[in-house]
Protein backbone atom coordinates (compact mmCIF):
# COMPACT_ATOMS: atom_id res chain seq x y z
CA UNK A 1 0.00 0.00 0.00
CA UNK A 2 2.71 2.42 1.05
CA UNK A 3 4.70 1.48 -2.02
CA UNK A 4 1.73 2.33 -4.21
CA UNK A 5 1.49 5.80 -2.73
CA UNK A 6 5.18 6.39 -3.24
CA UNK A 7 4.95 5.22 -6.82
CA UNK A 8 2.09 7.64 -7.42
CA UNK A 9 4.13 10.45 -5.91
CA UNK A 10 7.09 9.62 -8.15
CA UNK A 11 4.90 9.54 -11.23
CA UNK A 12 3.34 12.83 -10.29
CA UNK A 13 6.79 14.43 -10.17
CA UNK A 14 7.77 12.95 -13.53
CA UNK A 15 4.52 14.17 -15.04
CA UNK A 16 5.01 17.64 -13.60
CA UNK A 17 8.41 17.79 -15.27
CA UNK A 18 7.00 16.76 -18.64
CA UNK A 19 4.13 19.23 -18.29
CA UNK A 20 6.47 22.07 -17.34
CA UNK A 21 8.77 21.21 -20.24
CA UNK A 22 5.90 21.46 -22.70
CA UNK A 23 4.03 24.41 -21.22
CA UNK A 24 6.57 26.93 -19.90
CA UNK A 25 7.36 28.62 -23.25
CA UNK A 26 3.64 28.87 -24.04
CA UNK A 27 2.75 30.37 -20.67
CA UNK A 28 5.74 32.69 -20.99
CA UNK A 29 4.76 34.09 -24.39
CA UNK A 30 1.19 34.63 -23.11
CA UNK A 31 2.64 36.44 -20.12
CA UNK A 32 4.79 38.73 -22.32
CA UNK A 33 1.79 39.49 -24.51
CA UNK A 34 -0.24 40.68 -21.51
CA UNK A 35 2.40 43.04 -20.14
CA UNK A 36 2.24 46.81 -20.41
CA UNK A 37 4.74 47.57 -23.23
CA UNK A 38 6.65 49.96 -20.98
CA UNK A 39 7.03 47.41 -18.19
CA UNK A 40 8.26 44.51 -20.32
CA UNK A 41 11.86 45.04 -19.24
CA UNK A 42 11.11 45.93 -15.62
CA UNK A 43 10.99 42.52 -13.99
CA UNK A 44 13.30 42.27 -10.98
CA UNK A 45 12.88 38.64 -9.97
CA UNK A 46 11.57 35.42 -11.48
CA UNK A 47 8.06 35.87 -10.12
CA UNK A 48 7.35 39.36 -11.35
CA UNK A 49 9.05 38.64 -14.66
CA UNK A 50 7.16 35.46 -15.42
CA UNK A 51 3.81 36.73 -14.14
CA UNK A 52 2.59 40.05 -15.58
CA UNK A 53 1.99 42.59 -12.83
CA UNK A 54 -0.57 44.80 -14.62
CA UNK A 55 -2.49 42.91 -17.22
CA UNK A 56 -3.30 44.84 -20.39
CA UNK A 57 -4.58 43.92 -23.82
CA UNK A 58 -2.83 46.89 -25.48
CA UNK A 59 -0.46 44.61 -27.36
CA UNK A 60 -3.45 42.91 -28.96
CA UNK A 61 -5.48 46.00 -29.77
CA UNK A 62 -2.52 47.81 -31.39
CA UNK A 63 -2.07 44.82 -33.71
CA UNK A 64 -5.47 45.47 -35.22
CA UNK A 65 -5.24 49.27 -35.32
CA UNK A 66 -5.56 50.82 -38.75
CA UNK A 67 -7.85 48.18 -40.17
CA UNK A 68 -6.90 45.86 -42.96
CA UNK A 69 -4.87 48.48 -44.85
CA UNK A 70 -2.58 49.72 -42.11
CA UNK A 71 -2.52 46.97 -39.51
CA UNK A 72 0.71 44.99 -39.71
CA UNK A 73 -1.11 41.84 -38.72
CA UNK A 74 -4.62 41.53 -40.20
CA UNK A 75 -3.58 40.93 -43.81
CA UNK A 76 -0.86 38.40 -42.94
CA UNK A 77 -3.36 36.57 -40.72
CA UNK A 78 -5.85 36.36 -43.58
CA UNK A 79 -3.05 35.25 -45.93
CA UNK A 80 -1.92 32.55 -43.50
CA UNK A 81 -5.42 31.16 -43.07
CA UNK A 82 -6.32 31.16 -46.77
CA UNK A 83 -2.96 29.85 -48.02
CA UNK A 84 -2.89 27.06 -45.44
CA UNK A 85 -6.51 26.09 -46.15
CA UNK A 86 -6.10 26.08 -49.94
CA UNK A 87 -2.81 24.15 -49.78
CA UNK A 88 -4.37 21.62 -47.43
CA UNK A 89 -7.43 21.10 -49.63
CA UNK A 90 -5.45 20.57 -52.84
CA UNK A 91 -2.80 18.41 -51.16
CA UNK A 92 -5.43 16.18 -49.57
CA UNK A 93 -7.36 15.71 -52.83
CA UNK A 94 -4.20 14.82 -54.79
CA UNK A 95 -2.90 12.62 -51.97
CA UNK A 96 -6.24 10.84 -51.58
CA UNK A 97 -6.23 9.85 -55.28
CA UNK A 98 -2.66 8.56 -55.04
CA UNK A 99 -3.18 6.86 -51.67
CA UNK A 100 -6.32 5.10 -52.87
CA UNK A 101 -4.43 3.75 -55.88
CA UNK A 102 -1.46 2.68 -53.76
CA UNK A 103 -3.58 1.05 -51.07
CA UNK A 104 -6.05 -0.74 -53.34
CA UNK A 105 -4.77 -1.19 -56.87
CA UNK A 106 -2.04 -3.31 -58.30
CA UNK A 107 0.24 -1.46 -60.66
CA UNK A 108 3.95 -1.24 -61.28
CA UNK A 109 5.73 1.82 -59.95
CA UNK A 110 3.84 1.85 -56.65
CA UNK A 111 6.93 1.34 -54.50
CA UNK A 112 8.81 3.86 -56.59
CA UNK A 113 6.18 6.50 -55.87
CA UNK A 114 6.32 5.79 -52.13
CA UNK A 115 10.14 5.89 -52.19
CA UNK A 116 10.09 9.12 -54.17
CA UNK A 117 7.66 10.68 -51.69
CA UNK A 118 9.96 9.64 -48.85
CA UNK A 119 12.92 11.22 -50.66
CA UNK A 120 10.99 14.48 -51.08
CA UNK A 121 10.21 14.49 -47.37
CA UNK A 122 13.97 14.60 -46.79
CA UNK A 123 14.60 17.18 -49.49
CA UNK A 124 16.26 20.39 -48.23
CA UNK A 125 13.78 23.18 -48.96
CA UNK A 126 16.58 25.76 -49.28
CA UNK A 127 17.77 23.96 -52.42
CA UNK A 128 14.55 24.88 -54.22
CA UNK A 129 14.27 28.45 -52.93
CA UNK A 130 16.63 30.01 -55.49
CA UNK A 131 15.15 28.35 -58.58
CA UNK A 132 11.57 28.96 -57.39
CA UNK A 133 12.43 32.61 -56.69
CA UNK A 134 13.76 32.99 -60.25
CA UNK A 135 10.94 31.00 -61.87
CA UNK A 136 8.18 32.72 -59.90
CA UNK A 137 9.46 36.16 -60.94
CA UNK A 138 9.47 35.09 -64.58
CA UNK A 139 5.99 33.55 -64.29
CA UNK A 140 4.48 36.37 -62.25
CA UNK A 141 3.95 34.09 -59.25
CA UNK A 142 6.36 35.94 -56.96
CA UNK A 143 4.54 37.45 -53.98
CA UNK A 144 1.22 35.77 -54.85
CA UNK A 145 -0.89 33.10 -53.13
CA UNK A 146 -0.16 30.39 -55.75
CA UNK A 147 3.55 31.14 -55.33
CA UNK A 148 3.34 29.82 -51.77
CA UNK A 149 0.54 27.30 -52.23
CA UNK A 150 2.48 25.31 -54.85
CA UNK A 151 5.57 24.62 -52.72
CA UNK A 152 3.45 23.99 -49.61
CA UNK A 153 1.23 21.41 -51.21
CA UNK A 154 4.21 19.70 -52.80
CA UNK A 155 6.23 19.41 -49.61
CA UNK A 156 3.09 18.33 -47.74
CA UNK A 157 2.20 15.61 -50.26
CA UNK A 158 4.59 12.93 -48.88
CA UNK A 159 3.20 13.41 -45.38
CA UNK A 160 -0.37 13.29 -46.69
CA UNK A 161 0.21 10.27 -48.94
CA UNK A 162 1.89 8.20 -46.22
CA UNK A 163 -0.75 9.06 -43.66
CA UNK A 164 -3.62 8.28 -46.04
CA UNK A 165 -2.09 5.04 -47.36
CA UNK A 166 -1.71 3.82 -43.77
CA UNK A 167 -5.36 4.64 -43.03
CA UNK A 168 -6.74 3.35 -46.33
CA UNK A 169 -5.04 -0.01 -45.84
CA UNK A 170 -7.04 -0.43 -42.63
CA UNK A 171 -10.42 0.16 -44.27
CA UNK A 172 -12.46 -3.04 -44.69
CA UNK A 173 -13.27 -2.41 -48.34
CA UNK A 174 -15.38 -5.59 -48.46
CA UNK A 175 -18.12 -3.66 -46.69
CA UNK A 176 -18.66 -1.77 -49.92
CA UNK A 177 -19.59 -4.96 -51.72
CA UNK A 178 -21.64 -6.12 -48.75
CA UNK A 179 -23.71 -2.93 -48.94
CA UNK A 180 -24.24 -3.48 -52.65
CA UNK A 181 -25.35 -7.04 -52.06
CA UNK A 182 -27.86 -5.60 -49.59
CA UNK A 183 -29.25 -3.44 -52.38
CA UNK A 184 -27.29 -0.18 -52.17
CA UNK A 185 -26.26 1.49 -55.41
CA UNK A 186 -22.50 1.83 -55.98
CA UNK A 187 -22.75 5.53 -55.11
CA UNK A 188 -24.75 4.84 -51.96
CA UNK A 189 -22.26 2.17 -50.95
CA UNK A 190 -19.44 4.66 -51.42
CA UNK A 191 -21.17 7.54 -49.65
CA UNK A 192 -22.71 5.65 -46.75
CA UNK A 193 -20.01 3.07 -46.12
CA UNK A 194 -16.63 4.10 -47.49
CA UNK A 195 -16.78 7.86 -46.88
CA UNK A 196 -17.56 7.51 -43.15
CA UNK A 197 -14.77 4.94 -42.82
CA UNK A 198 -12.23 7.06 -44.70
CA UNK A 199 -13.21 10.42 -43.20
CA UNK A 200 -11.17 10.15 -39.96
CA UNK A 201 -8.00 9.34 -41.91
CA UNK A 202 -8.58 12.16 -44.38
CA UNK A 203 -9.31 14.56 -41.55
CA UNK A 204 -6.15 13.52 -39.70
CA UNK A 205 -4.01 13.99 -42.79
CA UNK A 206 -5.63 17.39 -43.30
CA UNK A 207 -4.70 18.49 -39.77
CA UNK A 208 -1.07 17.46 -40.28
CA UNK A 209 -0.84 19.22 -43.64
CA UNK A 210 -2.47 22.35 -42.23
CA UNK A 211 0.03 22.50 -39.35
CA UNK A 212 2.85 22.04 -41.86
CA UNK A 213 1.68 24.91 -44.11
CA UNK A 214 0.87 27.13 -41.12
CA UNK A 215 4.40 26.60 -39.78
CA UNK A 216 6.47 27.42 -42.86
CA UNK A 217 8.88 30.33 -42.67
CA UNK A 218 11.59 29.82 -45.31
CA UNK A 219 9.33 29.96 -48.37
CA UNK A 220 7.22 32.69 -46.77
CA UNK A 221 10.15 35.11 -46.44
CA UNK A 222 11.81 34.09 -49.72
CA UNK A 223 8.88 34.12 -52.12
CA UNK A 224 6.96 37.15 -50.84
CA UNK A 225 7.82 40.82 -50.60
CA UNK A 226 4.72 42.50 -49.22
CA UNK A 227 1.51 41.99 -47.30
CA UNK A 228 -0.07 40.84 -50.57
CA UNK A 229 0.87 37.28 -49.68
CA UNK A 230 3.16 37.41 -46.64
CA UNK A 231 2.04 34.97 -43.95
CA UNK A 232 2.17 35.52 -40.19
CA UNK A 233 5.52 33.79 -39.45
CA UNK A 234 7.21 35.98 -42.08
CA UNK A 235 5.34 39.12 -40.97
CA UNK A 236 6.47 38.52 -37.36
CA UNK A 237 10.10 38.69 -38.47
CA UNK A 238 9.45 42.10 -40.04
CA UNK A 239 7.44 43.69 -37.22
CA UNK A 240 8.70 47.09 -36.21
CA UNK A 241 8.20 49.00 -32.98
CA UNK A 242 6.20 52.20 -32.55
CA UNK A 243 9.39 54.17 -33.04
CA UNK A 244 12.82 53.03 -34.06
CA UNK A 245 13.86 52.95 -30.41
CA UNK A 246 11.13 50.63 -29.16
CA UNK A 247 11.24 46.91 -29.63
CA UNK A 248 8.00 45.31 -30.87
CA UNK A 249 8.34 42.58 -28.23
CA UNK A 250 4.81 42.90 -26.88
CA UNK A 251 3.21 42.97 -30.33
CA UNK A 252 5.20 39.95 -31.48
CA UNK A 253 4.12 38.07 -28.37
CA UNK A 254 0.47 38.99 -28.89
CA UNK A 255 0.55 37.98 -32.56
CA UNK A 256 2.33 34.77 -31.58
CA UNK A 257 -0.42 33.96 -29.09
CA UNK A 258 -3.13 34.61 -31.68
CA UNK A 259 -1.61 32.18 -34.19
CA UNK A 260 -0.76 29.63 -31.49
CA UNK A 261 -3.86 29.34 -29.34
CA UNK A 262 -6.22 28.09 -32.09
CA UNK A 263 -3.69 25.44 -33.10
CA UNK A 264 -3.22 24.33 -29.49
CA UNK A 265 -6.98 24.07 -28.97
CA UNK A 266 -7.18 22.09 -32.19
CA UNK A 267 -4.30 19.81 -31.22
CA UNK A 268 -5.77 19.18 -27.77
CA UNK A 269 -9.18 18.45 -29.22
CA UNK A 270 -7.92 16.03 -31.87
CA UNK A 271 -4.86 14.67 -30.06
CA UNK A 272 -5.81 11.02 -30.52
CA UNK A 273 -6.18 11.49 -34.26
CA UNK A 274 -2.92 13.41 -34.56
CA UNK A 275 -0.95 10.79 -32.67
CA UNK A 276 -2.50 8.08 -34.81
CA UNK A 277 -1.69 10.04 -37.95
CA UNK A 278 1.88 10.85 -36.97
CA UNK A 279 2.70 7.27 -36.15
CA UNK A 280 0.46 5.45 -38.65
CA UNK A 281 2.59 3.06 -40.64
CA UNK A 282 5.70 4.35 -38.85
CA UNK A 283 6.50 0.94 -37.44
CA UNK A 284 5.33 -2.23 -39.04
CA UNK A 285 3.71 -4.09 -36.17
CA UNK B 1 -14.50 -0.39 -62.40
CA UNK B 2 -12.22 -0.40 -59.38
CA UNK B 3 -14.99 -2.08 -57.43
CA UNK B 4 -15.13 -4.85 -59.99
CA UNK B 5 -11.39 -5.41 -60.09
CA UNK B 6 -11.19 -5.25 -56.32
CA UNK B 7 -13.87 -7.90 -55.98
CA UNK B 8 -12.24 -10.13 -58.55
CA UNK B 9 -8.90 -9.87 -56.79
CA UNK B 10 -10.44 -10.76 -53.50
CA UNK B 11 -11.94 -13.85 -55.02
CA UNK B 12 -8.53 -14.90 -56.26
CA UNK B 13 -9.17 -14.03 -59.85
CA UNK B 14 -6.24 -11.70 -59.97
CA UNK B 15 -3.67 -14.17 -61.25
CA UNK B 16 -5.92 -15.36 -63.99
CA UNK B 17 -7.43 -11.96 -64.73
CA UNK B 18 -7.32 -11.08 -68.36
CA UNK B 19 -4.49 -8.82 -69.42
CA UNK B 20 -7.16 -6.33 -70.44
CA UNK B 21 -8.35 -6.02 -66.86
CA UNK B 22 -4.83 -5.87 -65.48
CA UNK B 23 -3.99 -3.17 -67.94
CA UNK B 24 -7.05 -1.21 -66.92
CA UNK B 25 -6.14 -1.41 -63.26
CA UNK B 26 -2.61 -0.33 -64.06
CA UNK B 27 -3.87 2.60 -66.10
CA UNK B 28 -6.22 3.71 -63.32
CA UNK B 29 -3.41 3.43 -60.76
CA UNK B 30 -1.14 5.61 -62.82
CA UNK B 31 -3.89 8.11 -63.56
CA UNK B 32 -4.71 8.50 -59.88
CA UNK B 33 -1.07 8.94 -58.92
CA UNK B 34 -0.12 11.23 -61.79
CA UNK B 35 -1.26 14.58 -60.33
CA UNK B 36 0.60 14.02 -57.05
CA UNK B 37 3.72 12.75 -58.80
CA UNK B 38 3.76 15.67 -61.25
CA UNK B 39 3.29 18.18 -58.43
CA UNK B 40 6.15 16.63 -56.46
CA UNK B 41 8.51 16.55 -59.42
CA UNK B 42 7.60 20.09 -60.47
CA UNK B 43 8.69 21.61 -57.19
CA UNK B 44 11.68 19.38 -56.38
CA UNK B 45 13.25 17.58 -59.32
CA UNK B 46 12.83 20.43 -61.80
CA UNK B 47 14.11 23.16 -59.44
CA UNK B 48 17.13 21.14 -58.35
CA UNK B 49 18.01 20.68 -62.02
CA UNK B 50 17.45 24.39 -62.56
CA UNK B 51 19.59 25.16 -59.50
CA UNK B 52 22.45 23.21 -61.08
CA UNK B 53 22.07 25.30 -64.26
CA UNK B 54 22.00 28.54 -62.25
CA UNK B 55 25.00 27.49 -60.19
CA UNK B 56 27.12 27.24 -63.33
CA UNK B 57 26.46 30.87 -64.20
CA UNK B 58 27.78 34.18 -63.03
CA UNK B 59 24.32 35.47 -62.18
CA UNK B 60 23.95 38.43 -59.85
CA UNK B 61 20.59 40.18 -60.12
CA UNK B 62 22.11 43.43 -58.84
CA UNK B 63 24.30 43.46 -61.95
CA UNK B 64 22.01 41.93 -64.57
CA UNK B 65 24.17 42.98 -67.51
CA UNK B 66 27.22 41.10 -66.40
CA UNK B 67 27.36 37.37 -66.25
CA UNK B 68 27.39 34.35 -68.46
CA UNK B 69 28.69 30.83 -68.13
CA UNK B 70 31.02 30.52 -65.18
CA UNK B 71 31.79 26.82 -65.12
CA UNK B 72 32.52 25.49 -61.65
CA UNK B 73 33.88 28.79 -60.35
CA UNK B 74 30.88 29.32 -58.02
CA UNK B 75 31.53 25.93 -56.44
CA UNK B 76 35.20 26.85 -56.10
CA UNK B 77 34.26 30.13 -54.45
CA UNK B 78 31.96 28.38 -51.95
CA UNK B 79 34.24 25.48 -51.12
CA UNK B 80 37.32 27.69 -50.60
CA UNK B 81 35.53 30.22 -48.39
CA UNK B 82 35.99 30.01 -44.64
CA UNK B 83 32.38 31.06 -44.20
CA UNK B 84 31.02 27.90 -45.86
CA UNK B 85 33.13 25.58 -43.69
CA UNK B 86 32.30 27.51 -40.55
CA UNK B 87 28.58 27.37 -41.37
CA UNK B 88 28.85 23.67 -42.15
CA UNK B 89 30.49 23.14 -38.78
CA UNK B 90 27.75 25.20 -37.07
CA UNK B 91 25.02 23.21 -38.81
CA UNK B 92 26.67 19.90 -37.97
CA UNK B 93 27.21 20.98 -34.39
CA UNK B 94 23.58 22.03 -33.86
CA UNK B 95 22.37 18.88 -35.66
CA UNK B 96 24.45 16.37 -33.69
CA UNK B 97 23.87 17.93 -30.26
CA UNK B 98 20.16 18.55 -30.72
CA UNK B 99 19.45 15.12 -32.22
CA UNK B 100 21.42 13.41 -29.44
CA UNK B 101 19.45 15.27 -26.76
CA UNK B 102 16.16 14.67 -28.59
CA UNK B 103 16.82 10.93 -28.78
CA UNK B 104 17.64 10.66 -25.07
CA UNK B 105 14.82 12.90 -23.94
CA UNK B 106 12.40 11.43 -26.49
CA UNK B 107 13.17 7.93 -25.25
CA UNK B 108 12.63 9.04 -21.65
CA UNK B 109 9.29 10.64 -22.49
CA UNK B 110 8.27 7.60 -24.58
CA UNK B 111 9.04 5.31 -21.62
CA UNK B 112 7.10 7.61 -19.29
CA UNK B 113 4.10 7.54 -21.64
CA UNK B 114 4.40 3.78 -22.06
CA UNK B 115 4.68 2.98 -18.37
CA UNK B 116 2.41 5.71 -17.07
CA UNK B 117 0.30 4.35 -14.24
CA UNK B 118 -2.04 7.31 -14.62
CA UNK B 119 -2.37 10.47 -16.65
CA UNK B 120 -1.08 9.07 -19.92
CA UNK B 121 -3.53 11.27 -21.82
CA UNK B 122 -2.34 14.40 -20.02
CA UNK B 123 1.28 13.72 -20.98
CA UNK B 124 0.45 12.86 -24.55
CA UNK B 125 -1.60 16.02 -24.86
CA UNK B 126 1.10 18.22 -23.40
CA UNK B 127 3.91 16.86 -25.57
CA UNK B 128 1.80 17.56 -28.65
CA UNK B 129 1.76 21.28 -27.85
CA UNK B 130 5.33 21.94 -29.03
CA UNK B 131 4.56 19.99 -32.21
CA UNK B 132 1.62 22.27 -33.00
CA UNK B 133 3.42 25.54 -32.36
CA UNK B 134 4.90 27.52 -35.23
CA UNK B 135 8.71 27.25 -35.13
CA UNK B 136 9.07 31.02 -35.44
CA UNK B 137 6.79 31.52 -32.44
CA UNK B 138 8.75 29.01 -30.38
CA UNK B 139 11.98 30.77 -31.39
CA UNK B 140 10.61 34.14 -30.25
CA UNK B 141 9.35 32.65 -26.97
CA UNK B 142 12.76 31.21 -26.14
CA UNK B 143 14.56 34.32 -27.35
CA UNK B 144 12.46 36.55 -25.10
CA UNK B 145 13.00 34.14 -22.22
CA UNK B 146 16.79 34.45 -22.53
CA UNK B 147 17.04 38.20 -23.25
CA UNK B 148 18.71 39.83 -20.23
CA UNK B 149 16.19 42.67 -19.88
CA UNK B 150 12.97 40.95 -20.98
CA UNK B 151 13.49 37.36 -20.01
CA UNK B 152 13.04 35.29 -16.86
CA UNK B 153 16.02 32.98 -17.30
CA UNK B 154 18.58 35.43 -15.94
CA UNK B 155 16.38 35.96 -12.90
CA UNK B 156 16.75 32.30 -11.97
CA UNK B 157 19.18 31.44 -9.18
CA UNK B 158 22.78 30.63 -10.18
CA UNK B 159 22.50 32.58 -13.46
CA UNK B 160 24.12 36.00 -13.74
CA UNK B 161 21.53 38.77 -14.15
CA UNK B 162 23.41 40.34 -17.04
CA UNK B 163 24.38 37.17 -18.93
CA UNK B 164 24.09 38.09 -22.64
CA UNK B 165 23.15 34.73 -24.12
CA UNK B 166 23.14 35.96 -27.69
CA UNK B 167 26.40 37.85 -27.35
CA UNK B 168 28.56 34.76 -27.41
CA UNK B 169 28.70 32.00 -30.00
CA UNK B 170 28.27 28.92 -27.84
CA UNK B 171 25.79 30.36 -25.38
CA UNK B 172 23.73 31.42 -28.42
CA UNK B 173 24.00 27.85 -29.71
CA UNK B 174 22.82 26.57 -26.33
CA UNK B 175 19.60 28.61 -26.65
CA UNK B 176 19.15 27.66 -30.31
CA UNK B 177 19.58 23.96 -29.52
CA UNK B 178 17.20 24.25 -26.57
CA UNK B 179 14.48 25.73 -28.81
CA UNK B 180 15.04 23.04 -31.46
CA UNK B 181 14.94 20.26 -28.86
CA UNK B 182 11.78 21.63 -27.29
CA UNK B 183 10.01 21.83 -30.63
CA UNK B 184 10.91 18.44 -32.05
CA UNK B 185 11.31 16.05 -29.11
CA UNK B 186 7.57 15.29 -29.02
CA UNK B 187 7.65 13.88 -32.53
CA UNK B 188 10.64 11.73 -31.61
CA UNK B 189 8.87 10.55 -28.45
CA UNK B 190 5.73 9.59 -30.38
CA UNK B 191 7.71 7.62 -32.97
CA UNK B 192 9.64 5.81 -30.24
CA UNK B 193 6.44 5.13 -28.29
CA UNK B 194 4.97 3.52 -31.41
CA UNK B 195 8.08 1.31 -31.54
CA UNK B 196 7.83 0.45 -27.84
CA UNK B 197 4.25 -0.74 -28.11
CA UNK B 198 5.21 -3.35 -30.69
CA UNK B 199 7.56 -5.15 -28.29
CA UNK B 200 6.12 -8.39 -26.94
CA UNK B 201 5.43 -7.91 -23.22
CA UNK B 202 6.16 -11.60 -22.67
CA UNK B 203 9.83 -10.94 -23.32
CA UNK B 204 10.00 -8.67 -20.28
CA UNK B 205 8.22 -11.22 -18.12
CA UNK B 206 10.64 -13.91 -19.22
CA UNK B 207 13.61 -11.63 -18.54
CA UNK B 208 12.24 -10.80 -15.10
CA UNK B 209 11.88 -14.49 -14.28
CA UNK B 210 15.48 -14.94 -15.37
CA UNK B 211 16.48 -12.21 -12.94
CA UNK B 212 17.24 -9.31 -15.29
CA UNK B 213 16.88 -5.91 -13.68
CA UNK B 214 15.23 -2.88 -15.30
CA UNK B 215 18.48 -1.51 -16.73
CA UNK B 216 19.39 -4.89 -18.24
CA UNK B 217 15.90 -5.26 -19.68
CA UNK B 218 16.18 -1.83 -21.29
CA UNK B 219 19.59 -2.46 -22.86
CA UNK B 220 19.10 -6.14 -23.74
CA UNK B 221 15.48 -6.12 -24.92
CA UNK B 222 14.10 -2.65 -25.56
CA UNK B 223 17.05 -1.09 -27.37
CA UNK B 224 17.91 -3.98 -29.72
CA UNK B 225 14.29 -4.54 -30.69
CA UNK B 226 13.73 -0.85 -31.26
CA UNK B 227 16.90 -0.36 -33.28
CA UNK B 228 15.13 -0.12 -36.67
CA UNK B 229 12.58 2.38 -35.35
CA UNK B 230 15.31 4.40 -33.62
CA UNK B 231 17.50 4.55 -36.74
CA UNK B 232 14.67 5.70 -38.97
CA UNK B 233 13.65 8.36 -36.45
CA UNK B 234 17.31 9.43 -36.20
CA UNK B 235 17.71 9.70 -39.96
CA UNK B 236 14.62 11.83 -40.34
CA UNK B 237 15.45 14.09 -37.43
CA UNK B 238 19.08 14.45 -38.57
CA UNK B 239 18.06 15.57 -42.03
CA UNK B 240 15.41 17.83 -40.56
CA UNK B 241 17.87 19.37 -38.09
CA UNK B 242 20.44 19.84 -40.86
CA UNK B 243 17.97 22.20 -42.56
CA UNK B 244 17.82 24.39 -39.43
CA UNK B 245 16.80 27.89 -40.49
CA UNK B 246 13.81 29.40 -38.67
CA UNK B 247 15.18 29.30 -35.13
CA UNK B 248 18.60 30.74 -36.02
CA UNK B 249 17.10 33.38 -38.30
CA UNK B 250 14.82 34.66 -35.54
CA UNK B 251 17.32 34.44 -32.68
CA UNK B 252 20.57 35.74 -34.17
CA UNK B 253 20.19 36.01 -37.96
CA UNK B 254 23.56 34.30 -38.01
CA UNK B 255 25.33 36.89 -35.83
CA UNK B 256 28.16 35.78 -33.49
CA UNK B 257 29.15 33.17 -36.08
CA UNK B 258 26.00 31.13 -35.53
CA UNK B 259 25.02 31.03 -39.22
CA UNK B 260 23.76 27.70 -40.62
CA UNK B 261 24.22 26.56 -44.22
CA UNK B 262 20.53 27.21 -44.96
CA UNK B 263 20.94 30.81 -43.77
CA UNK B 264 24.05 31.18 -45.91
CA UNK B 265 22.07 29.98 -48.94
CA UNK B 266 19.21 32.35 -48.10
CA UNK B 267 21.57 35.32 -47.67
CA UNK B 268 23.22 34.72 -51.03
CA UNK B 269 19.98 34.01 -52.92
CA UNK B 270 17.42 36.35 -51.44
CA UNK B 271 19.31 39.06 -49.56
CA UNK B 272 22.19 39.53 -52.02
CA UNK B 273 20.31 38.27 -55.10
CA UNK B 274 23.42 36.38 -56.20
CA UNK B 275 21.60 33.49 -57.82
CA UNK B 276 24.76 31.86 -59.20
CA UNK B 277 26.65 31.67 -55.93
CA UNK B 278 23.51 30.99 -53.91
CA UNK B 279 22.51 28.13 -56.19
CA UNK B 280 25.96 26.59 -55.78
CA UNK B 281 25.38 26.66 -52.00
CA UNK B 282 21.93 25.09 -52.51
CA UNK B 283 23.31 22.29 -54.66
CA UNK B 284 26.11 21.54 -52.18
CA UNK B 285 23.53 21.41 -49.35
CA UNK B 286 21.49 19.00 -51.45
CA UNK B 287 24.54 16.74 -51.82
CA UNK B 288 25.26 16.95 -48.09
CA UNK B 289 21.73 15.65 -47.46
CA UNK B 290 22.29 12.83 -49.97
CA UNK B 291 25.54 11.89 -48.22
CA UNK B 292 23.88 11.85 -44.78
CA UNK B 293 21.05 9.65 -46.10
CA UNK B 294 23.57 7.37 -47.82
CA UNK B 295 25.63 6.99 -44.64
CA UNK B 296 22.53 6.07 -42.65
CA UNK B 297 21.26 3.58 -45.22
CA UNK B 298 24.59 1.94 -46.02
CA UNK B 299 26.49 2.50 -42.77
CA UNK B 300 23.76 1.78 -40.25
CA UNK B 301 21.55 -0.35 -42.45
CA UNK B 302 18.45 1.80 -42.03
CA UNK B 303 15.54 0.11 -43.70
CA UNK B 304 13.87 3.02 -45.41
CA UNK B 305 10.70 1.04 -45.95
CA UNK B 306 10.05 1.40 -42.22
CA UNK B 307 10.20 5.14 -42.34
CA UNK B 308 7.59 7.71 -43.02
CA UNK B 309 7.65 11.46 -43.40
CA UNK B 310 7.36 13.53 -40.27
CA UNK B 311 5.54 16.76 -39.92
CA UNK B 312 7.99 19.28 -38.64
Amino acid sequence: MERGTREYAQWSIVMLFVLAFALIPVLWIISVSLKEPATITEGTNFGNTFIPQDITFDNYTTLFEGGIDNSPFIKPLINSILIALISTTIAIVLAAFAAYAIARLNFPGKTLILAGALAIAMFPAISTVGPLFDMWRALGLYDTYPGLIIPYLTFALPLAIYTLVAFFREIPWDLEQAAQVDGATPFQAFRKVIVPLAAPGVFTAAILVFIFAWNDFLFAISLTSSDASRTVPAALAFFTGESQFTEPTGNIAAAAVIVTVPIIVFVLFFQRRIVAGLTAGAVKG
Amino acid sequence: MSVATGRLRRFGFNRRATTERGREERRLGWMLCAPAVIAMLLVTAYPIGYAIVLSLQDLDLRFPDEGGFAGLSNYGAVLTSDLWWQDLFNTGFVTVISVAIELTLGMAIALVMFRAIFGRGVIRTSVLIPYGIVTVVAAFAWQFAFLPDVGFVNKLPLIADDKAWFGDRFSAFAVIIMAEVWKTTPFMALLLLAGLTTIDAGLYEAAKVDGANAVQRFFRITLPLMKPAILVALLFRTLDAFRVFDTIFIMTRGAQDTESVSILGFNQLISRLNLGLGSAVSVIIFFCVLIIAFVFVRGFGVRMAEGRPGGS
